[in-house]
């Protein structure tokens, strides 16, 4: 069985994500080897994936850390919470 | 996907926090400060609100932390605390969708990617560069909701597919059609933007 382009495109998550079956796997393969532009949007799509979800693309605000880490003193200061029981 | 690994003492040190040794309770959120924070800006899209987030989200996660199940890794459950504290700011701001769109995924037209004759890897030192950083962000804030929210999950979160489906209370084939539509999307907005960048040339005319 030969796939069309369209059909890899449909395939290109969960080719990232290793989750194909072992034979849409193999014939996705085949297909990459072959196609350029397939090979393309497959190179191109987990590059974005890394750029995007990298945290840097989100600064944080000058003095992020030094408030959350007094807010969350000031609730550990503060009787009770958390407890086993 | 700068996620910090499984710390191996992750638990140790949880167990430590309920044992009344509360102050460790800074070290243990630490990694996790800046990808929950990411995750709350970029679903808010103002600094101000993902700030009340995500130190919302770390104080119920201190308050509920005996309710913390070992099993679950805790990255996970604490990305599942900050996005239900986005969506509460969402709702209250009225702007989140109702959840019946969930699994009407079948409805929706496939996403074509951007189509490119070669991709030239793009490394991750670009980010240093302000321009490249929005240009991300902006990508990002246009995904709709229902996509932003799988793509932060999966692809800085670092969830699991399955984890993500839960966390969204969706099931695992629409978290993965959901997914895969978000993953498009981004390719379709940005690798025609994106495909100029060299990292020999350091200067390039946008505008």
């Amino acid at each position: 069985m030969v796939i069309d382009c369209k059909h890899v495109w449909d395939a290109i998550s969960g080719y990232i994500d290793d989750s194909l079956t072992p034979e849409t796997r193999a014939l996705v393969q085949k297909h990459l080897d072959h196609c350029n532009i397939c090979s393309a949007v497959l190179d191109s799509t987990r590059n974005i994936l890394i750029l995007t979800g990298d945290d840097r693309v989100f600064e944080l605000p000058t003095g992020f850390s030094e408030r959350l880490h007094a807010s969350i003193d000031k609730e550990i200061h503060s009787p009770g919470l958390p407890t086993t029981t | 996907m700068t996620a910090a690994p499984q710390i191996p003492d992750e638990s140790q040190r949880i167990a430590a926090i309920l044992a009344g040794q509360r102050e460790q309770f800074h070290d243990l959120i630490r990694p996790y400060e800046r990808t929950v924070y990411a995750m709350a800006l970029a679903m808010l899209k103002n600094e101000a609100d993902a700030e009340e987030a995500t130190q919302e989200a770390f104080l119920k996660a201190y308050r509920s932390l005996a309710t913390f199940r070992a099993e679950s890794r805790f990255g996970t459950w604490l990305a599942s605390i900050a996005l239900n504290e986005a969506r509460s700011i969402l709702r209250r701001r009225n702007q989140l969708p109702t959840d019946s769109i969930d699994d009407n995924h079948d409805d929706q037209p496939a996403v074509s990617p951007a189509l490119l004759r070669d991709w030239r890897e793009i490394p991750s030192e670009t980010l240093e560069r302000a321009e490249v950083r929005s240009i991300l962000r902006t990508a990002i804030d246009n995904l709709p909701l229902l996509y932003r929210e799988i793509f932060l999950l999966r692809d800085l979160e670092e969830l699991s597919v399955n984890d993500c489906a839960t966390t969204l209370n969706i099931s695992v084939s629409a978290a993965k059609v959901r997914l895969h539509r978000a993953r498009l999307l981004l390719q379709k907005e940005l690798a025609p933007q994106l495909k100029h960048l060299n990292p020999k040339r350091r200067w390039f005319p946008w505008s």
